[in-house]
């Protein structure tokens, strides 16, 4: 089915492909067809710079067991970065 | 029907990609595959799903090339930008997805290029999956003037109120009386989107507004049972199915039908 869930969030970053590294502008997140895992649907984790045409695309497809996991992950990793008080 | 071909029969077909002026005047790519020879050929416009504009209905454009159509398939995404099919259709769900006014108006524009062919016998067929199945008879209702719809386990035919966006404003559902074209359908039980009671409700709104139509319901198959890259493949019912399919265009849009 095409849920046709997702969202944008703006990102500030870069990201590393077969091309190479390049800005990261934007977050893509949805839930949807895979395409390159064996799931019917998965997480899709989409890190773009739309400025660069949509092949400027760095794709991740997860499960939602991992996804969760990775949520729990990025917070604590976070809070641990907040205490350490080194700078972005 | 699969392999019913002559080995003594000239074979030859002609595809590629083209660009053609699409609904709002835009230059829009399309993949195009047609027999060779003068004809005439009834044509189908192939309204991709939403992975994209890919090899998958490349593929299907020569089949239907191969068993007699001028095919054309438009990009629906060739606004979006370009790349690897997935890359576009990434983009294109991350910009909100397609939207429905334009998608109709792009498969009218392919439509009419068919019609207006020298080699065309003036019959068109829509046809589409997934989203594209949606896509395919929302063209065929709200815009009319197709001779045949194919919709294969479309979903959000049937929509309720929450589920309406900008992009997709309307349940097709509500057109259902407009519908100016038989059409067959193709379903999956173990589909999630459509369920076996969203293509019941459909059923119903078809026999009330006394419409043509034949739904074809297969107990094994879910959602995109003829994508042989996929888990969801289910050999014995996409080859049914693609059965359904030639035989349906083979009544609806031979020459004289």
């Amino acid at each position: 089915m095409c849920t046709n869930i997702s969202e944008t969030v703006p990102a500030a970053g870069a990201a590393k492909g077969g091309a190479g590294w390049f800005p990261v502008t934007a977050a893509n997140v949805g839930f949807d067809h895979a395409v390159g895992s064996r799931f019917d649907h998965a997480l899709l984790l989409d890190f773009v710079d739309p400025a660069r045409g949509p092949s400027a695309r760095i794709a991740v497809e997860l499960d939602l067991e991992t996804g969760r996991a990775l949520v729990a992950a990025l917070q604590s990793v976070i809070e641990a970065a907040e205490r350490s008080g080194a700078p972005v | 029907m699969w392999n019913s071909l002559r080995t003594d029969a000239p074979a030859g077909l002609v595809a590629g990609v083209t660009a053609y002026q699409a609904g709002d005047g835009d230059l829009v790519h399309a993949y195009v595959a047609r027999p060779e020879g003068p004809g005439p050929f009834p044509g189908v416009v192939l309204a991709h799903h939403m992975p994209g504009w890919d090899e998958l209905y490349r593929e299907f454009a020569r089949r239907f090339a191969d068993h007699g159509y001028t095919a054309i398939c438009p990009d629906l995404y060739c606004r979006t930008g370009h790349g690897e099919p997935d890359d576009v259709a990434a983009a294109a769900r991350a910009a909100g997805g397609l939207v429905d006014d334009t998608v109709v108006a792009d498969l009218v524009a392919a439509r009419d290029l068919l019609r207006a062919l020298p080699t065309a016998n003036g019959k068109v067929g829509v046809f589409g999956t997934c989203s594209g199945g949606r896509h395919a008879l929302l063209a065929a209702s709200k815009a009319g003037g197709f001779d045949a719809v194919a919709d294969l386990w479309g979903g959000g035919v049937v929509a309720s109120p929450e589920d309406l966006v900008p992009q997709r404003p309307v349940s097709v559902l509500d057109y259902t009386a407009d519908l100016d074209a038989p059409l067959l359908g193709l379903f999956g039980d173990e589909d999630q989107f459509p369920t076996p009671e969203l293509v019941d409700r459909h059923e119903e709104e078809l026999k009330k507004h006394g419409k043509e139509y034949e739904f074809h319901r297969y107990a094994d198959a879910g959602h995109g049972f003829f994508y042989y890259h996929r888990s969801a493949y289910r050999a014995d019912s996409a080859m049914d199915g693609w059965a359904k399919v030639f035989d349906f265009f083979g009544r609806h849009l031979s020459t004289g039908s």
